[in-house]
C-alpha cells in the first residue's frame, strides 16, 4: 500500500491570528478507512478543506495521488469526493439536475447510467425530478453523497456525515461507505460518534487544537490504550475500602462492590494478588465481570491529557 | 481546459434561466413597451426629431443598452453570489476548474441571456417604431460585447456583495444613474456646454454613442472612442477578475 494523500506540514493561521492547525503530517494509505476525531472546533474541517481546495493553507504541502494540491490542482481535485458538513444545496434545482452538474465540474462526460446506480443506491431514484427544497433532511444529505460520488472520485471526504441523520441513513451510508472500500476509494470521515469510528475505521487519528496527536491503527490503538476494568460483586457490601487493599487502584460501586482497574499489556496485571488478598480480607465475591475500555474513553482521556 | 466544468456550469445557469422563462422574457417587453408608450408617445410628440431620426426611433439605442447592461450586471452577479450565500460555492472551489473556467462558464450564460433580451426588445421597438439598421454586423458587436463586459462587472460584484442589500446596491445607485444620464433618451448635444463636458466622464455615453450609430450612422462621440472604452473597460474588469483569482478574494480564506 502507499500513501494516497500525503499531508507535509500543514499550517493553517487565520485572518485575526486563530491558529486552526499547526504543522500537521499524516500519510493516509490508498483504499482505508482513516476516522478523525476531535472536538469542535478541533482542526478537522480546516485540514479537509485544505486538502479539498476550499481554503488555502498557510504552510506545508498536501499531495493526493501524486499531485500537489496547488500546483496541480486539476490531477489532485479530480480524484477527490467531498462530502461537507452543512447541507449545503441549490434549493430550486432537481436532484439529477444538481448530481450532473457536479459531475460535469469535475470535467467528467455525462453518464446517466452511472448516476442511475448512484441514486438507486442512495433510494433517490424516485425523487430524481424532486425539487432539493421539497426533499427531507436526511434525502438532502444523500443528495450530498450522490453528488460526491458522481465523478467516481478515488478519495471520499465525509465531514460529519451522520451528524443529525436518522437510523436507517446511518445504516445505508455505512453500507455505501463499505461497498466504495471494496471498490478500493479511500475513505476520511470525521465524526462525533465515536462507536461508529470504532466500528467502521481501519485507522484513527485524533485532533485537538490543530495538532495532531496520534494516528493509529485502530485496533492497536485500542489495545495500547485500552485500559481493562474488573467488577467484583460482594456478599457483603462495603462502606470504605478495606486497609489490606489500599495498595490497588480501587474503587468502590454505589452498590458497595468494587472495581479494579488494569492494564492488559503491563507485565503483571495484579490481578492474581488482588484475588488472594480479597480473600485473606475475609470478602466474599459473588460475581466477577472485565469490561474493555472503548474508543470513546480512550478518545476523552486523550483530549483531557492535551488540555484546552 | 476543463470544457466539461465550463458546460456543466452554462447549462445549469441557462436552465435558470429556462425556469423561470416567463418573467424573463415578460417582464423587460413590458417594462421596454411601458418606455416606448412614455418617452416614444407622450414625450415624443413633442419632440419632432433628434438630428434627422423620429424621436421613437432614437431612444430604441439607449433602451436596449439600459435593460441589457443591467440584465448582464444583476444576472452574473446573482449567478455568483448565490452559491456563496447558500453555500455551494464549496463545490467550485474543490472542482479541478480553474477560476477563469468558472468565470468563462457564469459571465458567458449571463451575457446569453441579457443578448436574448436585448434582441427580444429589439424585436418589440419594431412593432412602435419603423428601424432600418444601417450597420448591423456592427450592431451585434456592440451588443456582445457589451453583454459580456458587464457580465464581468456583474461577476466580480457578485464576489464583492456580502448581502443582497449589497448586490442590490450598484446596479440601483450606480448603473442606473449612468444609464439615464448617458444620454439614452436625449442626444448630448442638447445639453447645456458644460454639462456635455461632464458627460464625457460617463462611460455609458460611449456605449450609447457607439450602439446608436450602428442604428442610425450618427454618434455623440466618435465610434472608435466608443470602441476603446468599452475595450478599456473589458480589460479593468479582466484585471479585477485575475486579481480575484490571484488572492482568493472573498472567496477562499
Amino acid at each position: 500500500m502507499s500513501a494516497i494523500v500525503s499531508v507535509k506540514g500543514l499550517g493553517k493561521t487565520y485572518e485575526g491570528g486563530f491558529e486552526a492547525l499547526r504543522a500537521v503530517s499524516l500519510d493516509i494509505e490508498e483504499g482505508e478507512i482513516l476516522a478523525l476525531l476531535g472536538p469542535n472546533g478541533a482542526g478537522k474541517t480546516t485540514l479537509i478543506s485544505i486538502i479539498c481546495g476550499i481554503t488555502n493553507p498557510s504552510g506545508g504541502s498536501v499531495t493526493v495521488g501524486g499531485f500537489d494540491t496547488i500546483r496541480d490542482f486539476r490531477g489532485a481535485r479530480a480524484l477527490i469526493g467531498l462530502v461537507p458538513q452543512e447541507v449545503s444545496l441549490e434549493p430550486f434545482e432537481s436532484v439529477i439536475n444538481t448530481v450532473r452538474f457536479t459531475r460535469g465540474l469535475f470535467g467528467k462526460k455525462r453518464d446517466d447510467a452511472y448516476l442511475e446506480r448512484i441514486l438507486r443506491q442512495l433510494s433517490l431514484w424516485d425523487k430524481r425530478a424532486d425539487r432539493i427544497m421539497t426533499l427531507s433532511g436526511g434525502m438532502k444529505r444523500r443528495v450530498l453523497i450522490a453528488k460526491a460520488l458522481s465523478h467516481q472520485p478515488r478519495v471520499l471526504f465525509l465531514d460529519e456525515p451522520t451528524a443529525g441523520v436518522d437510523v436507517e441513513l446511518r445504516k445505508d451510508m455505512w453500507e455505501i461507505v463499505r461497498g466504495l472500500r471494496a471498490d478500493g476509494v479511500t475513505i476520511i470521515l470525521t465524526t462525533h460518534y465515536i462507536e461508529e469510528a470504532e466500528a467502521i475505521a481501519d485507522r484513527v487519528g485524533v485532533i485537538n487544537n490543530g495538532e495532531l496527536l496520534l494516528v493509529e491503527e485502530k485496533n492497536a490503538l485500542m489495545a495500547r490504550m485500552g485500559k481493562k476494568e474488573l467488577r467484583i460483586d460482594l456478599a457483603r457490601p462495603l462502606d470504605a475500602l478495606p486497609k489490606p487493599l489500599e495498595a490497588y487502584d480501587l474503587r468502590l460501586t454505589d452498590e458497595g462492590g468494587l472495581i479494579y482497574t488494569y492494564d492488559t499489556s503491563a507485565e503483571k496485571t495484579g490481578i492474581t494478588d488482588l484475588l488472594a488478598d480479597l480473600r485473606h480480607a475475609g470478602l466474599h465475591m459473588v460475581d466477577l465481570d472485565t469490561r474493555q475500555s472503548s474508543l470513546e474513553d480512550i478518545f476523552v482521556d486523550l483530549v483531557r491529557e492535551d488540555g484546552p | 481546459m476543463n470544457l466539461q466544468a465550463i458546460k456543466a456550469i452554462y447549462l445549469f445557469e441557462m436552465s435558470r434561466t429556462m425556469r423561470t422563462l416567463g418573467q424573463s422574457i415578460v417582464s423587460p417587453v413590458l417594462s421596454t413597451s411601458l418606455y416606448f408608450v412614455v418617452f416614444g408617445a407622450a414625450i415624443g410628440s413633442r419632440i419632432d426629431q433628434v438630428e434627422g431620426v423620429s424621436y421613437g426611433a432614437f431612444i430604441v439605442p439607449g433602451l436596449i443598452m439600459l435593460t441589457v447592461l443591467t440584465q448582464a450586471v444583476s444576472n452574473a452577479s446573482f449567478g455568483i453570489y448565490f452559491p456563496k450565500f447558500i453555500g455551494t460555492v464549496y463545490e467550485l472551489l474543490s472542482a479541478p476548474a480553474s477560476f477563469y473556467e468558472i468565470v468563462i462558464g457564469y459571465v458567458g450564460a449571463a451575457a446569453t441571456k441579457a443578448l436574448a433580451i436585448g434582441l427580444i426588445i429589439l424585436a418589440t421597438a419594431n412593432f412602435f417604431v419603423d428601424l432600418s439598421i444601417v450597420h448591423p454586423f456592427w450592431m451585434l458587436g456592440f451588443l456582445v460585447l457589451t453583454c459580456f463586459s458587464f457580465a464581468l462587472f456583474g461577476f466580480i460584484l457578485g464576489i464583492w456583495a456580502q448581502n443582497f442589500e449589497q448586490l442590490q446596491l450598484v446596479p440601483l445607485l450606480v448603473i442606473t444613474p449612468l444609464v439615464f444620464l448617458g444620454g439614452s433618451f436625449y442626444s448630448i448635444s442638447m445639453l447645456p456646454p458644460a454639462w456635455q463636458t461632464v458627460t464625457l466622464f460617463n462611460p455609458v455615453v460611449y456605449l450609447v454613442s457607439g450602439f446608436r450609430w450602428s442604428f442610425f450612422g450618427m454618434a455623440d462621440v466618435s465610434v472608435g472612442f466608443s470602441l476603446l472604452a468599452i475595450g478599456l473597460f473589458t480589460v479593468l474588469c479582466l484585471a479585477m477578475i485575475a486579481w480575484i483569482f490571484r488572492t482568493g478574494y472573498r472567496l477562499r480564506s
